[in-house]
């Protein structure tokens, strides 16, 4: 366990406290209404039609034996999508329901709407598609080549990179080729949601989503509907991790409550979830570094292929993080970097926690490891030597003028001691009830791991979010829309506002598209410093209004008035006023919060494209039998960047969390598909970490450098537990097997292999 | 489809379930029928622990159980761990640990910890790990949970001496 101090406030917890969630009391008694839990009078079940093939011409729908089925309401097809047919996070090229083709296993053809679940199962399986199967695209390094699967192309994106003079070569260099499998969020309250129609002509929805406004936005697009008509609240979100950025059932179940006016629900099945919404893109990396024989690293070369699957989601933000940050944290004065992402019929991939960043970590960091070894240099001593610092220049040719302390988490993450206790308890051991490792045939490895990634949107995009501030009475109401999804927004306004305004109730408003303006998306470890700043300035603005009112009433200067601990004071100590008192009129304000102006990088990759990093380091230590490539990671301590520790309690959950989705992707976790299709798209056969596959998570070291610029110098804290305990378990299995181990997740042939390929 | 009419009694008050599909498991009954969807959907397989109800003394997976078999038992589930209004100590724990993210694994964690704490007051780590991994959490790697469930054991060892 962590030694953390965790200290449980008194009352009205501020900032830098563990607040207890405002959420946790129906959470744990049940009443806390996730979006599967809604349910309305004289509602109907929705479900899908999806199609069976991954790719495929439909010649005909016939759907009169469906709408024959008594208890059917309505049966949907491309036909009935009044508006726009194709939706998009980036770009629209996505169809609300397949018209005359289908790309993907899974893709979305008709819709249904009955009285009853099992009804639905009777009248999907009553429609009749008439498909001509074609042969899938499934190989990414074909698709560029290949027949465009889709009028906007396969090349979904390209970036190239070049930084430095390109003519530099080192005396040491190492090559290496690594791969990393699609990883699936598996967050588990499954896509759900509730429509209304509206008596305007509009609809309603309350759904489990990231970002209820873009949501709004293509659906409306889709809908035919103008924005206001179409309106969205967030319904209790069962986690996210990425999945849920993109639409999955939104508009289908707006277009059946518009067809049907009845409410209509809808709830995803496991399988079906795994097939309705995005994946992690799986990656192909090649990496070639250049050093001096003093390991200072002179120059990287990359070549990165991703898969985006079918459709293009967030590919283009995936790539160009996967591209700017190929090489890791390290100062490097030259780079010829080229990612490019394509389009196949394999299933659509976009966003999950620490995108593009989880993947290259695995290159980057075995390539660390690789030339530490061909230098006979100690792996830690080259990542210090190389380690990137404030006022240093990324490979995109941008100053890093924030926090950078990535020396500060290896050195704490390295330093810290094991607090491993050794087991002899079969349950211990790799294989663990099954007893099938032999206790002295398993072998320990050690290693580490660090990464980093941009935090907040990039490459110019305008990114904002809002909050309104309402005081009266001496209670604080927040309305904002960012998705609180598990993460602890929720605890983060309550927080925030108590610290402005120095009140003790803080009520959140429900977060929804007809009371405010957008929060942006909860992705990019970016709401505690959009939100959590958007709440700021508006507590902010109230705190300015108030002291302004009083000043005015009471005839006392504006200057010497301050707002401490619900009092409103004179700094003369002539004057003073409770605030409930003095809030017996209303004051409200309304804010938009921008963070500083990124810009879009140039032909060669260079461009100041982004806000602030994070950084974080992990150590791993696991164990092996090598005759039957079984693993147990057994201990794991990490060191993060934080910028300013907001809530601790939340942070130490955020860093074992994120943990443990890497120790997932490094060990187990892989969306296998063949010719295009899923083949374990199940709990039984998709395996995330149970309690006894997860160690304990050590924290070394949370290192608090106040980020310039950012609320309350706070960094956003959610991905990087992700991006290096990847590498930390991979390296550590490499150092247990002493093989090469190229490919993530790192499955049992990999480690016994039977034909030796040990370089 | 056949329908039934039977009676479940769940939280120590007896439900009538009216003509309702034979072939409804106790979790879809619970939620869609009974008004009480404390236990949840996530895989409804058997896989992920998040639909854990109590039928007698038995910890099980609400949507393997189909409901008309569960009739002359009782039932317990997230909703009757504790007097309407009160928290017992493994839901003090919950929060006081933070052991709570997005909360979907959570009730299915709590009747099962609760069970886990009824027959072993002072658990070690191995055998609190083995008796909630068949319930999957995603968001939290499960280190606070492992926490909350000390405190529990600690709460309850203390109201027991």
């Amino acid at each position: 366990m962590t030694d953390i101090q965790i200290t449980s406030p008194v009352s009205a917890p501020r900032i830098g406290e563990s607040a207890p969630r405002p959420d946790g009391v129906p959470k744990v008694t049940g009443t806390f209404t996730f979006s599967s839990d809604l349910w309305h009078n004289n509602m109907l079940w929705g479900g899908t039609l999806r199609s069976p093939h991954p790719s495929a011409n439909i010649k005909s729908i016939d759907i009169s034996g469906a709408l024959a089925i008594n208890g059917v309401s309505a049966v949907l097809t491309h036909t009935d999508v009044p508006g726009s047919l194709l939706y998009g996070l980036e770009h629209a090229d996505q169809p609300v329901l397949a018209a005359d083709v289908v790309r993907y296993e899974g893709e979305s053809v008709a819709i249904v709407a009955a009285d009853h679940p099992e009804t639905v199962r009777r009248a999907l399986a009553a429609i009749v598609v008439d498909y001509q199967v074609t042969a899938p695209l499934v190989d990414p390094e074909a698709a560029e080549q290949a027949e465009p699967i889709h009028p906007d192309g396969n090349l979904i994106r390209r970036l190239r990179l070049r930084h430095g003079d390109q003519n530099i070569q080192g005396e040491i260099q190492v090559e290496g080729t690594y791969e990393v499998g699609m990883q699936d969020q598996a967050f588990l309250g499954p896509e759900s949601g509730l429509a209304l129609p509206s008596e305007d002509g509009g609809v309603e929805l309350f759904v489990s989503t990231q970002w209820l406004h873009s949501d709004r936005d293509q659906v409306a697009v889709c809908l035919g509907l103008p924005p206001e008509k179409v309106r969205f609240t967030l319904s209790g979100v069962g986690g996210a991790f990425g999945a849920r950025e993109d639409l999955s059932l939104h508009a289908h179940l707006c277009l059946l409550a518009l067809h049907t006016g009845r409410p209509v629900k809808m709830v995803y099945s496991r399988e079906e979830s795994f097939h309705g919404h995005v994946h992690r893109h799986p990656a192909r990396m090649w990496y070639r570094h250049h050093a001096d024989t003093d390991g200072n690293l002179l120059r990287v070369e990359a070549r990165l292929i991703l898969d985006g699957g079918a459709y293009a989601s967030s590919s283009g933000a995936v790539i160009s993080n996967a591209t700017c940050f190929a090489a890791g944290p390290y100062l490097i004065p030259s780079a010829d970097i080229d990612g490019a992402v394509v389009r196949t019929n394999n299933p659509p991939c976009g966003a999950m926690r620490g995108f593009g960043a989880v993947q290259t970590c695995v290159g980057h960091e075995a390539q660390m490891d690789k030339l530490a070894a061909a230098l006979g240099m100690d792996p830690v001593e080259l990542r210090l030597k190389n380690a990137l610092k404030s006022g240093d220049k990324l490979l995109t040719g941008q100053t890093i003028t924030g926090a950078a302390p990535v020396a500060e988490v290896i050195k704490s993450c390295v330093d810290h001691p094991s607090t491993l206790i050794p087991s002899d308890d079969m349950m211990s051991l790799p294989g663990g009830a099954g007893r099938t490792a032999d206790p002295h045939h398993i072998v320990r490895g050690q290693a580490m791991a660090v990464g980093f990634k941009n935090l907040l949107f990039s490459e110019g995009f305008d990114d904002y979010s809002s909050a309104i501030c309402h005081l009266v009475d001496g209670v604080a109401t927040i309305t904002c829309a960012c998705a609180e999804v598990g993460q602890g927004f929720v605890t983060l306004a309550q927080q925030i506002t108590r610290e402005v305004l120095g009140v003790e109730e803080v009520i959140l408003a429900p977060a929804a598209t007809a009371t405010v303006g957008s929060a942006g998306s909860t992705s990019a470890s970016r709401q505690t410093w959009m939100s959590g700043g958007a709440v700021q300035k508006a507590c902010e603005a109230v705190r300015q209004q108030l002291l302004e009112r009083i000043a005015d009433q009471h005839q006392v200067n504006l200057d010497d008035l301050v707002l401490v601990d619900g009092q409103i004071v004179s700094l003369s100590g002539n004057f003073s006023l409770d605030l409930a008192t003095a809030t017996t009129e209303p004051l409200e304000a309304d804010i938009e919060y921008h963070h500083a102006p990124t810009y879009p990088v140039d032909e060669n990759g260079q461009g100041d494209a982004h806000v602030s990093f994070a950084f974080a380091a992990h150590r791993a230590v696991v164990d092996v039998d090598p005759e039957l490539g079984l693993v147990k990671v057994v201990e794991l301590t990490t060191s993060q960047d934080v910028g300013r520790l907001l809530n601790p309690l939340q942070a130490v959950g955020q860093l074992e969390g994120g943990a443990s989705q890497g120790v997932g992707l490094a060990v187990m976790e892989e969306v296998l598909v063949t010719e295009g299709r899923i083949r374990n798209a199940s709990f039984t056969d998709y395996l995330i970490p149970t309690a006894l596959d997860m160690p304990p998570v050590e924290i070394a070291a949370f290192i608090e450098q106040p980020e310039p610029g950012a609320p309350f110098g706070a960094k956003g804290i959610g991905e990087p537990p992700s991006i290096s305990s990847t590498a930390a378990v991979v390296a550590a299995l490499r150092d247990a097997t002493k093989r090469e181990l190229p490919r993530v997740p790192v499955r049992p042939t990999d480690i016994v292999q039977l034909e030796d390929d040990t370089p | 489809m056949t329908t039934n009419h039977y009676t479940l009694k769940v939280n120590g008050k007896e439900h009538q379930v009216a003509d309702a599909w034979a072939g409804e498991s106790l979790l879809w009954v619970l939620r869609e029928r009974l008004g009480l969807p404390g236990a949840k959907n996530a895989c409804e397989e058997g896989e992920c622990g998040s639909c854990s109800v109590r039928i007698d003394d038995e910890v099980v997976c609400g949507c393997l159980v189909l409901a008309a078999t569960a009739v002359d038992c009782e039932i317990t589930t997230i909703e009757g761990l504790a007097p309407e209004g009160e928290l017992v100590d493994v839901q003090e724990a919950f929060i006081e640990a933070g052991a709570v993210q997005c909360g979907f694994c959570t009730p299915g964690l709590l009747v099962t910890i609760d069970k886990l704490l009824e027959t072993n007051n002072q658990p070690d780590d191995l055998t609190v790990r083995e008796a909630i991994s068949g319930n999957l959490c995603r968001c939290t790697g499960y280190g606070r949970i492992l926490e909350a469930v000390n405190l529990a054991a600690a709460k309850r060892r203390e109201a027991t001496s």
